[in-house]
């Protein structure tokens, strides 16, 4: 592990490249998106020498999944194509990072888990015409999760733990 | 031609997910689907049993981005229902509220998802030369409505000081005027991009019947419901003339005004009221209100950046003129009732139906939100704007008569239950495709060439941004088991 680390330190140290990042969204009201683009007011210089922003929808279209070093996963997992789409990124990326309530603890998107067998019912129609899994996930429960930055929406200070994390695991900043 | 399908998957730059089919035969537009593709999230039955105290907090996590609006919107629903009498300092923080929002959520979509489509450009990030000014502009005015949502409501996102009847805390004088600069400063900022959204202007026009909350001063808070075929309706009489259509292949449902489809959001607002907004507005975007009212969607930008310049002076009137003292909010009686909170979220109006018991709970409750109400608008929209572009491509005329029975992907329409499982065969989305996660999408579009393909992806996807659509909020689940009478 040590030589790995050595490794990709000099990799990135020479500044070759930065730390190729994806955010990506499930199942969840995108708080933490809204978050993560407002924290960009006062902290895009910063990041931008840090990151290659590669995969991240909400600020572009040419997107590439391929080769990302760190994916942060907002959202909870609730159906299927949504976990397809999950173990896609997790083998697309060295690191991944569960942003939010939802992604860390599954909830508030997974509150049908806990609905009583009346309601369960009454909604059952629609997960099986969605094709939804019967429960809502979290993401730990489906692929490995390297760090967790709770909250609803996610911690800011959490947040900047993670990244001061991510640089030295990666040698980077 | 042959029969040709075009399918743009995971729109990009929206606020949620979705996916477009467009069906070409012939050379004509037969069918457009636009799919909400984000998960149902069962709020409608999730707030059922939940305390009235913790509403509020609970139906922000529907939206990020909008959270405040359905904060303040759940808020009126319920103080109507219970009869609170709002005092005019809570009427003035709730303005603030609205505006804070506004300036932020306006500001996000105004420059990082609609510019890169004025320049040409896949991303914001990609800005250089004197473009790249536009980047920064973004963050001082994202961060002016920011500061103005936590000075005043504590946080941008999920606010936690709006209470039913007013604030748990009072912004304090100096944290208010020390906003004042920043507030300017974005508004300087705002000038620059009203020009670049006025230049840019999409030569397209689609007639169809505005909504949007009024009264009279220009503040989303509203007092009663204008439309543009001239109709005013009180608040609490709103649903009464829609009719809910299920759209099978959405996870959202849609509507329509009167039989007919309409559009919600900064346009149908502009359309509406522009003699009401500020005087300092007025008098600094005179040139470009001129150019509503319009059937133009590709104007909802221009609108949205109006709006953040209204907000900004509306915030630095209200924050001048006022005094706030410490106001506690006040007792709340419960008892078995119901509401209608209608207010315009940053796209448009947000309607709230709550009944409430006397133990303090939430006995059911009905939402339903702009780019649900948009959605069948949307779709009529694209159909239009895809026939010109094949037409202008293949010379042929322009069949441009947009019909909604031939529009939509084959909605169903009524007032009664949601048509939950009575539709098969309609499934879910491929998955994971190559370009589904790329987001570039693919197209085959027989005797068309490869640009031109490009081409019109990329006009539709323009027209989609332009909605600002918001499909967190769509797709939070509606449940419609209510009683009208």
């Amino acid at each position: 592990m040590r030589v790995d680390k050595i490794m990709v330190k000099k990799k990135i140290g020479e500044g070759e490249k930065k730390l190729k990042m994806g955010w990506f969204s499930f199942s969840c009201c995108e708080d933490s998106t809204i978050v993560f683009t407002e924290l960009l007011n006062d902290h895009f210089e910063e990041w931008n020498r840090i990151f290659e922003f590669q995969h991240v929808r909400i600020l572009r279209s040419k997107n590439k999944l391929e080769g990302l070093d760190v994916a942060f996963v907002e959202g909870a997992i609730a159906s299927k194509a949504d976990e397809k789409k999950l173990l896609e990124i997790r083998k697309n990326c060295k690191k991944l990072v569960a942003i939010g309530s939802c992604a860390v603890t599954g909830g508030p998107a997974a509150q049908r888990n806990d609905f009583s067998k009346e309601l369960q019912k009454e909604i059952e129609p629609l997960i099986k015409k969605f094709r939804m899994h019967k429960k809502v996930y979290r993401l730990d429960e489906l692929v490995r999760v390297d760090y967790k930055v709770p909250g609803c929406p996610m911690s800011e200070e959490k947040f900047f733990e993670v990244i001061e994390k991510l640089k030295e695991d990666f040698g980077v900043g | 031609m042959k029969t040709v399908d075009i399918s743009i998957q995971n729109i990009s730059k929206v606020e949620g997910h979705a996916d477009l089919d467009v069906k070409v035969v012939n050379g004509k537009v037969e069918k457009v689907k636009l799919a909400l593709t984000d998960n149902k999230r069962f709020f409608t039955e999730a707030i059922r049993g939940q305390t009235i105290d913790s509403l509020p907090q609970a139906v922000a996590r529907i939206c990020g981005t909008c959270s405040i609006a359905h904060t303040m919107c759940c808020i009126e629903a319920i103080e109507r229902a219970l009869g609170v009498k709002v005092s005019e300092q809570a009427m003035a923080l709730k303005k603030l509220t609205m505006y804070g929002m506004m300036i932020r959520d306006h500001a996000l979509h105004v420059y990082l998802f609609s510019l890169p489509d004025v320049f040409g450009k896949d991303s914001v990030l990609d800005f250089v030369g004197e473009e790249a000014q536009y980047l920064k502009d973004s963050f001082v005015v994202k961060r002016a409505g920011n500061n103005l949502s936590t000075v005043v409501a504590g946080r941008a996102v999920h606010a936690p000081y709006p209470v039913v009847g007013g604030f748990m805390e009072t912004p304090k004088d100096k944290d208010l005027k020390a906003l004042i600069p920043e507030l300017k400063e974005a508004r300087e900022r705002m000038m620059k991009v009203l020009g670049v959204y006025a230049k840019a202007k999409v030569d397209y026009v689609r007639e169809t019947n505005f909504v949007a909350l009024s009264g009279p001063e220009f503040n989303f808070l509203g007092d009663y419901i204008l439309t543009s075929d001239g109709k005013k309706i009180p608040e609490e009489n709103y649903f009464e003339h829609l009719d809910k259509v299920v759209i099978p292949y959405s996870q959202a449902v849609g509507y329509e005004f009167e039989d007919d489809t309409y559009m919600l959001g900064a346009l149908a607002r502009l359309n509406l009221n522009k003699d009401k907004l500020h005087k300092n507005t007025k008098k600094d975007c005179a040139r470009y209100l001129k150019m509503f009212p319009s059937n133009n969607i590709f104007l909802n930008n221009l609108a949205q950046a109006i709006e953040i310049v209204h907000s900004i002076d509306h915030s630095i009137e209200i924050i001048q003129g006022w005094k706030f003292k410490s106001e506690a909010p006040p007792k709340l009686e419960y008892k078995d009732c119901e509401g209608v909170g209608v207010i315009e979220a940053p796209r448009g109006l947000l309607y709230y139906k709550l009944a409430l018991k006397k133990d303090g709970t939430i006995k059911e409750g009905r939402i339903i939100t702009p780019t649900q109400q948009n959605q069948i608008n949307m779709e009529l929209d694209i159909k239009k704007l895809v026939q010109a572009e094949i037409d202008k491509r293949t010379g042929e005329g322009s069949g441009v008569g947009v019909e909604r029975d031939s529009g939509s992907g084959g909605s169903v329409k009524g007032k009664g239950e949601l048509g939950g499982g009575n539709y098969s065969g309609v499934g879910s989305k491929k998955g994971l495709g190559g370009e589904d996660f790329g987001g570039g999408g693919k197209s085959g579009l027989g005797e068309l060439g490869v640009k031109d393909k490009e081409e019109i992806q990329y006009e539709m996807e323009k027209l989609i941004r332009s909605y600002d659509p918001c499909i967190s909020c769509a797709t939070h689940f509606l449940k419609v088991n209510w009683d009208e009478k």
